[in-house]
């Protein structure tokens, strides 16, 4: 089954090159800087691990690099810019009240408290949105990643109620009017599914590094977390970090160096 | 016997024509849905599941509630309620129908309904609720239509359509059981988090469905002189007045866990639903008279002298179904998605379109009720000679 599925994205991505410099006609028009498809020789050069995870350094992150690591991952998965409270949102930047509501710190350090703090999908170990999911639309690979099938997806919401940390938006109408940048390599949703944050494991299997990660310049560590070589481990064992809801039990993989 | 539905009084053609116009109405407002996407309702990224689902869990109760008299009926051989039992079943189907439609309107790719079955996922709740929804509503179908025929033709009820309501009587608790498991298993979701749901579930199906039962019976006495006998209907407002302290007790039990153990998860839902939380008080008068409701029902329904004379079990009955809805096709809802995964307050309030859309499913339903109750006391016309109220059931229906 994953061997067919190689072979059909391999093959897809030779006849994409045979169609012709990465423009696909029916995929809409295609701005001038997104850059030709990947090919098979790119796909060969896919980062593998065995329990993909993060790192942030809070302080690290300054509200004016939250916005641009947001921008930089909802160009790239063609995020809508929805104003209101039926937004989608899979980067974004909390308080540490809301992003830590169970810590309940009375006193906090005045820098903590005025911090912003960037909040994504948390690519829990034991993730209560597959565990939910009617359809696995919602599911989780063997690296530890809990993607979406937007195809499959039922729209009944079941994951947004299931996951305690807000992670999850729903396309409460069609969201293409609401793309500013449209990106030909990544597809858009239509309405009526629910969206996340993907680890961008589009971009892991060409070899790159998520595209926040690439923003922050540091700030955002990603890696192995189960190789304790991995540059995320070695931030680990140098820094106190937390969780968020750590007693909701699903064992988040986003870590946060206070 | 499907022919009974096609030939009534203007009044029945009436209450039909009635509800398919509010069916039309709401359907345009459905259209609009599918159009233009759930972005029409009032429910948000913070507040993902609202009164569809509300609505979906409070006809849940009212479906398993036929338990009430099926129960009685064929495990204790309580032959009172031989009159009513039929119109309990067939209060199921419709609830059942009804309970479908909300979770068609609900979800926001309708068309892709049958990836829950192509899909089949063990571990999701909602799966398995969907199999013992369907898995009820054949039951109640064939266990009902079945005894109607038989009853028609004068004739005992077949050993199987026996062992069949044996079975719908564990497969009621089934259904409310796994609809609360829906809701009981979400961490980080305090208000649905906790063991007793499933009990509380019952406990409030088993008194607002037998009510709502039993004043739409009073009410069909009033048209057509169908009487289900005053030792059924003082039974039943025993029943239904039993379920309803035990309801209030068990929600006294979550008020002292929240607040005894000042676990703040636990407590705010019940801030923001009795007092408000940051000045966001929408939910608070609903819930204050659901508490009123609910306590003054039992002011008419548990003094027996007052419960049995008709106008005060009415009042009592209706102060009830006003509280248990609140209660849970209101307040179950919005108290478990506020406060929000981030502990702020997202404010949802049902929107016009979202209420006629919730409309067209009731009326629906409404269309299903009448039909088949029409059925259903045209029967007894028949067998009992146009005389509704006066011939005792006639023995091969005690069987
Ligand atoms: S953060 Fe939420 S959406 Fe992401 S994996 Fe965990 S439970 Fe699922
Ligand atoms: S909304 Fe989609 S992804 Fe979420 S639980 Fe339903 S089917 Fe699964
Ligand atoms: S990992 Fe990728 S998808 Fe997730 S927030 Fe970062 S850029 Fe977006």
């Amino acid at each position: 089954m994953k061997n067919t599925r190689r072979e059909f994205l391999k093959l897809a991505a030779v006849s994409a090159i045979g169609v012709g410099a990465g423009r696909l006609g029916f995929l809409g028009d295609a701005p001038a800087h997104a850059g030709p498809l990947p090919g098979v020789a790119n796909f060969e050069e896919g980062l593998k691990a065995k329990h993909w995870g993060m790192a942030i350094f809070t302080a690290k992150m300054t509200p004016e690099l939250i916005e641009k690591c947001r921008t930089a991952c909802h160009t790239e998965h063609n995020v809508p810019d929805i104003p209101g409270n039926k937004n989608i949102k899979w980067f974004w930047g909390a308080s540490f009240e809301e992003s830590f509501p169970t810590e309940h710190g009375h006193y906090l350090s005045e820098e903590v408290e005025h911090r912003e703090f960037p909040l994504l999908c948390n690519q829990c170990e034991t993730p209560m949105c597959v565990k939910v999911c009617p359809t696995q639309a919602t599911f989780q690979r063997p690296d530890g990643i809990v993607m979406m099938d937007f195809h499959r997806c039922i729209g009944c919401r079941y994951c947004m109620a299931g996951c305690p940390f807000g992670a999850r938006s729903f396309n409460f109408q069609d969201p293409r009017p609401f793309i500013k940048h449209f990106n030909p390599h990544f597809p858009t949703r239509m309405r009526g599914v629910v969206e996340k944050c993907n680890f961008c494991a589009e971009r892991l299997a060409i070899g790159k590094m998520p595209m926040c990660v690439e923003a922050a310049g540091g700030a955002l560590v990603f890696g192995d977390l189960a190789d304790e070589n991995s540059d995320v481990r070695k931030v680990l064992r140098e820094h106190f970090a937390i969780r968020r809801k750590p007693d909701a039990g699903t064992s988040p993989s986003v870590y946060y160096i206070l | 016997m499907l022919e009974k539905a096609l030939k009534g009084s203007p009044r029945y053609w009436g209450t039909l024509i009635a509800l398919g116009m509010i069916v039309l109405l709401g359907l345009g407002f459905w259209l609009y849905q599918l159009t233009f996407g759930m972005k029409i309702t009032g429910l948000n990224r913070d507040v993902s599941w609202g009164f569809y689902i509300a609505q979906f869990t409070y006809l849940v109760g009212v479906a398993a509630s036929a338990v009430m008299l099926v129960l009685p009926y064929y495990f204790h051989h309580y032959k009172e309620f031989s009159k009513m039992i039929i119109l309990g079943e067939f209060l199921a189907i419709s609830a059942v129908v009804m309970c479908l439609g909300f979770i068609i309107v609900d979800i926001g790719q309708p068309q892709r309904m049958m990836n829950v079955l192509l899909n089949a996922t063990p571990h999701s709740m909602l799966f398995w609720d969907m199999v013992v929804l369907n898995g009820y509503l054949f039951l109640n179908i064939i266990v009902g239509w079945t005894s109607l025929q038989y009853f028609k033709n004068d004739m005992t009820p077949p050993k199987w359509c026996k062992f069949l309501a044996f079975v719908s009587v564990i497969w009621a608790f089934s259904i409310h059981t796994v609809t609360a498991f829906l809701y009981a298993g979400l961490p980080g979701r305090h208000y649905f988090l906790t063991a007793i749901m499933a009990a509380r579930f019952l406990a409030s199906a088993f008194c607002s469905g037998p009510a709502i039962l039993l004043l739409l019976i009073l009410f069909l006495r009033r048209l057509t002189g169908f009487d289900p006998g005053k030792k059924a209907i003082n039974r039943l407002a025993v029943i239904i007045t039993y379920a309803m302290c035990v309801n209030i007790f068990f929600f006294l039990l979550e008020v002292f866990t929240s607040f005894y153990s000042n676990m703040p998860g636990h407590i705010a839902p019940f801030q923001y639903l009795f007092t408000g939380i940051d000045g966001h008080d929408m939910m608070v008068p609903f819930m204050w008279t659901a508490v009123v409701m609910g306590l003054g029902c039992l002011v008419f329904l548990i003094p027996t002298p007052v419960r049995e004379k008709t106008p005060a079990l009415v009042i009592g009955l209706i102060m009830l179904v006003i509280a248990s809805w609140i209660d849970k096709g209101l307040g179950l809802l919005i108290g478990g998605f506020t406060p929000n995964p981030f502990e702020t307050v997202t404010v949802y309030a049902p929107t016009v379109p979202e209420i006629m859309i919730s409309l067209m499913v009731f009326a629906m339903g409404g269309i299903v009720l009448t039909v088949l109750w029409k059925i259903a006391v045209e029967v007894r016309v028949e067998v009992e000679g146009g005389n509704l109220s006066m011939v005792p059931p006639p023995a091969a229906e005690a069987e």
